[in-house]
């Protein structure tokens, strides 16, 4: 089952950590992957740029508005994101919490809907 | 020559190869290789008299290659193994066909390891096939069958058959891989790749392979036969638009019969023969399903006794879910309904949209309307399938309507 794992994080205190403290981080993440590669538990991932350079469209009426920001106004936004591909939803729980950010701010787990399914 | 039989030879091309050179890793590379460099060049120059004997070579040839860029042969042993096979030797025994199946299902390996390094060893099936089919980029694909080998290697196993002690425990789990690849292919949907559902034909191919090489296995018939019996299935079970045809609505006379009669014959042989297992059990429940001509034709109180044998062999919240579906339809929904508040201390299940949804069934047949209703919702809440959410909102829809407008008389599912 697949499931993408969301870093939300809290952007001010990013930016505060030192850039040796950041490093940790980054290595601490390259080491996960590592590891997920090697099981076959690794799908693919990114991290996004910063939150301060996200930019946020809506249309309403056919008027389409671009502001900058993220969408939710909120002290986490969204830094990047993670899939893997598991056996059970207890591992991608296990997975998450090995994640640098969950000891700093937080993850969120969501399963991937499958294109295919059971006809019962 | 076609790509099936490419698929074929390759088993076998890559257990000469590393029964010649060894290393597993660089071989099976190799193999890959020389099977993609058949596809390209043998339509247009032609099949080799000896198919087998010319791939052996080729992917001995890039095989050395590779370990002379490792800097890890001395000149004369290059030259050695440079030369072509003799002219009457071709793939050798279909056993090492068993040893590299048992090899890639390695406790070692995570099951989507597992699964891939199968289709590509032993199926034969090229990086990009795999990748497509279950939807992952080329280069991940590579990158975790290349990450497999290194592991099996790092668990120190070599290119022989599993001790004695440990055979049965491994054959269990290539039974489960293999069946894991099917239902991959079987519940892809029209609306998905080709190459995703015909991961179903690859499962049903490799399945064929093992009960050639154990014939005398009840486990591998009874899984065989339950591929062929669910296959028959697949043009009945969903539209072109992907939404999903429960079993008890599906057009039967668009069932394949020949895989019905070919999977109804073959379980009906391995019970009379074999010790009972879980395969051969969920085997002969699809076959009882199948014999019906129409669904009010299903022969329930067998199903529920073959349900009875299973929950005894094999208990799972899995098992006890369908079971109840079995006591509905022999002893009423309320009896079924009964049985399915055992599962609501099972945290993964009490979560699951499939408790949700045949409880909901349930109470529809028993007249609890709104319960129903509210089951429904929760399904389709719950589930992880968008052609599974769709077919449970459209229940929603429906019995929405009904409860507008109640129909006249009581509703019997």
């Amino acid at each position: 089952m697949r499931y993408i794992l969301l870093i939300y994080q809290n952007t001010e205190a990013w930016n505060g950590l030192s850039q040796e403290d950041k490093n940790v981080f980054m290595r601490a993440a390259g080491d996960i992957v590592e590891e997920l590669s090697a099981t076959g538990e690794w799908v693919g991932g990114e991290g996004l740029a910063d939150a301060s350079q996200a930019r946020s469209t809506r249309v309403r009426d056919g008027v389409v508005t671009v502001t900058d920001g993220p969408f939710l106004e909120a002290k986490e936004a969204l830094a990047g994101y993670c899939i893997v591909d598991v056996a059970t939803p207890e591992r991608s729980e296990e997975i998450a919490a090995r994640w640098p950010d969950a000891q700093h701010w937080g993850m969120e787990i969501r399963a991937l809907m499958h294109g295919g399914g059971e006809e019962g | 020559m076609n790509e099936r039989s490419l698929q074929e030879l390759a088993p076998r091309v890559l257990a000469a190869v590393v029964r010649r050179h060894g290393r597993f890793d660089l071989a099976e590379d190799a193999t890959q290789e020389a099977l993609m460099a058949a596809a390209q060049q043998w339509p247009a120059e032609g099949v080799p008299d000896n198919p087998g004997g010319w791939l052996i070579a080729a992917a001995s040839r890039r095989l050395i290659d590779a370990l002379r860029s490792e800097a890890a042969r001395t000149r004369r042993e290059e030259a050695a193994f440079a030369q072509e096979p003799p002219p009457g030797a071709g793939v050798p025994d279909a056993d090492d066909t068993l040893t590299l199946l048992f090899l890639c299902c390695h406790p070692a390996l995570s099951p989507p390891s597992q699964l891939a390094l199968t289709l590509r060893a032993v199926g034969g099936l090229t990086t990009a096939q795999i990748a497509t089919a279950f939807l992952v980029p080329e280069a991940t694909m590579a990158q975790r069958i290349s990450r497999a080998k290194a592991t099996i290697a790092d668990a120190g196993a070599r290119f022989e058959l599993p001790p004695d002690h440990e055979r049965a425990a491994r054959l269990v789990v290539v039974l489960h891989v293999l069946y894991l690849i099917f239902n991959e292919g079987y519940t892809a949907t029209s609306g998905e790749r080709l190459q995703r559902r015909e991961l179903a034909h690859e499962a049903i191919r490799l399945t064929r392979t093992t009960r050639a090489l154990l014939p005398g296995d009840g486990e591998v018939a009874g899984l065989l036969a339950l591929m062929l019996l669910t296959q028959a299935r697949s043009g009945a079970r969903d539209r072109p638009d992907g939404t999903l045809i429960p079993l008890a609505e599906q057009d039967r006379l668009s069932w394949d019969s020949a895989l019905i009669e070919e999977g109804t014959q073959l379980i009906g042989q391995t019970l009379s023969r074999s010790p009972l297992g879980p395969y051969q059990l969920q085997a002969a429940i699809v076959a009882v399903h199948a014999e019906a001509a129409t669904v009010a034709d299903t022969d329930w109180p067998q199903v529920l006794k073959l349900y009875d044998l299973l929950h005894a062999l094999v208990p799972s919240p899995v098992v006890t879910l369908n079971r109840a579906v079995a006591v509905a339809m022999v002893d009423g929904p309320r009896a079924g309904l009964a049985n399915l508040d055992a599962l609501d201390g099972d945290r993964r299940l009490a979560l699951h949209h499939r408790l949700a949804s045949v409880r909901a069934h349930l109470h529809e047949m028993a007249g609890a309307t709104q319960a129903a209703l509210a089951g429904y919702e929760d399904a389709a809440r719950r589930a992880m399938s968008i052609p599974e959410q769709r077919y449970l909102q459209a229940q929603v829809q429906r019995l929405s309507g009904d409860v507008e407008n109640p129909p006249t008389a009581p509703t019997i599912g």
